[in-house]
């Protein structure tokens, strides 16, 4: 087991040295002169060659690589070019945030849709199943900025009853004990089902697919042949052995995860990595894109990791094997 | 196509987006109106849908905060998106098979990188990548088509490789290339042929998903540039209005009804009775 995951941190530690590169790439491919965009139009030729020289521009392309990555393994990533601020203090505030946001709605989607796909499972061709499965497909496939629009609508509009913007109210500071975790549960009810119900509704459709798959194999017609009840069947024979395939796709489905956060954040003005990145593509901030692009990778590649730590863990078999890619 | 019309669902998918494209095509003929104009601003902006304004014109969709008219901008934006995502699907379906049939057919060493190189790419998450494109160039209908084609080639590219290296060793690959016929045309004429129908479910589903991807783009404004209209943009707008008409935001641009359309279209593909294996 230890191999298979020293194996599999390696690979993760590949993908981030890979991005790290591939957005140096980016950067030399992208039209402009970054000494040009620093300063502006208004520069002189003479602050341009300094300015070049500043950021190490009239080195090697590959002394220029190897000062990149340098710097972005030491997590000194500059300065934004629109506050001023190192980009690192700001993606220091944003990614508790943004980690927060997806790993509860990581949990809860999973958690709903274990639960709808395990009951679709058990009344397969139902009218229930049925109608469960038009409206996963139906979550699955709506726009995650959309369905977050709907919901600002009916609870903050009509129903008035939850705050749409920002992760905490303006008097939060003045706030203390229960009223203040209770301000915060109310920020982030509503992008919190906004990422829970689209990722459920994939969720679901899988967990039906993987426990109808297992349910016709033969160890599950023995069991129910000596007697053991429908439910602990379905418990313990089926959605046990279905739950590998399951965690293999948790991990696999947190880039699309952390894709819905980014118009998730940007719809509800969370204050995560997401929001900070969409601001920066705007301000024309190339540090913290080149960062923030950075940070997510790391996020998937270890929310990947611990995927695949507990897959290896709920299935005994995967501790000896490779882990299937 | 009769198989495929027979499965309810799938029947449900074709029927909705047949439409949406014939409407799309037919616009100037469905709507007098035009996308971008906009009249007297001021009396006709944000009317309720069915609403006729001074100038004795119904809006069945009613009008955004320039006056101009929904319906007619669902239309030309179902044009946009449309064509967008069924080009960037084209680009990673030709990138895709490129990718997972070169890996798949040819020896060890250059398969392992193309395949690294896939796996590499499928850890990005999609939405980043496509934002620090944007940023770095000016966003354009082509950047848009370009960057949704090469961020969603690698599914693709890895069903064409399990395909490709389960047909491999079949009994008629062997016999084609006893025959004499030159490895390629092996792969051309009788590998990719019975490769296809999992790249055939897979592009369905990509048209669906980069068409929501193409309207977030527009949604966070670094997708096709207004005045175009697009599926994505006028939600966008409405949020940055927020007042008392509320209303608006549902009229949207019609998100729900294109949504669940293309994934029953794919879902139902792969029921077809399989071709025989063409030899």
């Amino acid at each position: 087991m230890l191999v298979a995951l020293g194996r599999r941190a390696i690979a993760g530690l590949a993908v981030v040295a890979g991005v790290v590169i591939l957005t140096f790439v980016l950067l030399l491919l992208a039209p402009g002169d970054p000494a040009e965009r620093l300063l502006g139009p208004a520069a002189t030729p003479g602050q341009l060659v300094s300015q070049r020289h500043a950021l190490g521009l009239d080195r090697p392309r590959s002394a220029q690589l190897a000062a990149w990555v340098a710097r972005t393994a030491r997590g000194d990533w500059g300065t934004s070019i629109a506050t001023g601020r190192p980009v690192r203090a700001l993606l220091a505030e944003a990614w508790p945030a943004t980690v927060r946001l997806v790993g509860l709605s990581l949990l809860l989607s999973y958690l709903v849709g274990l639960a709808v796909g395990a009951v679709q499972a058990a009344r397969s061709g139902s009218r229930l199943d049925t109608a469960l499965s038009v409206a996963s497909v139906t979550l699955f496939a709506v726009p995650g900025y959309w369905l977050g629009l709907m919901l600002i609508m009916v609870f903050t509009y009509w129903a008035r009853v939850l705050p749409s913007f920002g992760a905490a109210g303006l008097n939060a500071d003045l706030l203390t004990g229960w009223p203040r975790v209770a301000d915060q549960l109310r920020h982030l009810a509503l992008p919190l089902t906004t990422l829970t119900l689209i990722g459920a509704g994939g969720a679901a459709r899988f967990v039906r697919g993987a426990m109808l798959d297992v349910s016709t194999q033969p160890f599950v017609t023995t069991a129910r042949a000596k007697g053991v009840s429908p439910v602990r069947v379905m418990l313990h024979h089926v959605l046990r052995n279905a739950l590998v395939p399951i965690l293999i796709l948790l991990g696999l489905s947190l880039p699309a995860l952390f894709s819905g956060a980014v118009f998730v954040e940007a719809v509800f003005a969370w204050p995560g990595v997401g929001r900070v990145l969409v601001d920066a593509v705007h301000a024309r901030d190339y540090p913290v894109v080149l960062a923030a692009t950075t940070l997510s990778a790391v996020l998937v590649v270890v929310g990947n990791f611990l995927a695949d730590t507990l897959a290896a863990w709920v299935d005994p078999r995967m501790r000896r094997l490779d882990l299937p890619r | 196509m009769r198989a495929l019309l027979r499965d309810r669902r799938a029947a449900f998918g074709v029927y909705v987006l047949a439409t949406m494209a014939v409407l799309a095509t037919a616009a100037p003929l469905v709507t007098t109106a035009s996308p971008a104009a906009q009249h007297d601003v001021v009396t006709t902006r944000f009317l309720r849908p069915l609403a006729i304004d001074r100038e004795r014109v119904l809006h069945p969709l009613g009008t955004d905060r320039f006056g101009r008219d929904v319906w007619t901008r669902l239309l030309y934006g179902a044009r946009i998106s449309l064509s967008v995502s069924a080009l960037a699907v084209l680009l990673s379906v030709v990138l895709g098979v490129s990718v997972g049939a070169a890996a798949g057919f040819t020896g060890y060493g250059l398969g392992t990188v193309l395949l690294g190189v896939t796996d590499f790419a499928l850890a990005l998450p999609r939405v980043v990548l496509l934002l620090l494109l944007a940023s770095l160039w000016r966003p354009s209908t082509t950047l848009v088509i370009l960057v949704l084609g090469l961020t969603g080639w690698m599914t693709i590219a890895r069903l064409v490789y399990g395909e490709v290296r389960a047909l491999a060793v079949r009994p008629f690959v062997e016999g084609a290339l006893a025959l004499g016929a030159r490895r390629s045309r092996v792969l051309w004429r009788h590998i990719l042929p019975n490769a296809m129908t999992p790249v055939i479910v897979a592009a369905a589903l990509g048209v669906g998903n980069a068409i929501l991807l193409e309207a977030g783009l527009s949604f966070l404004g670094v997708g096709v540039q207004p005045p175009t209209a697009s599926w994505g943009w006028s939600p966008a707008r409405y949020s940055a209005t927020p007042c008392a008409t509320g209303w608006r935001r549902t009229a949207g641009d019609g998100d729900p009804v294109r949504a669940p359309v293309t994934p029953p279209t794919g879902a139902a593909l792969p029921r077809r009775p399989r071709a025989r294996l063409r030899m």
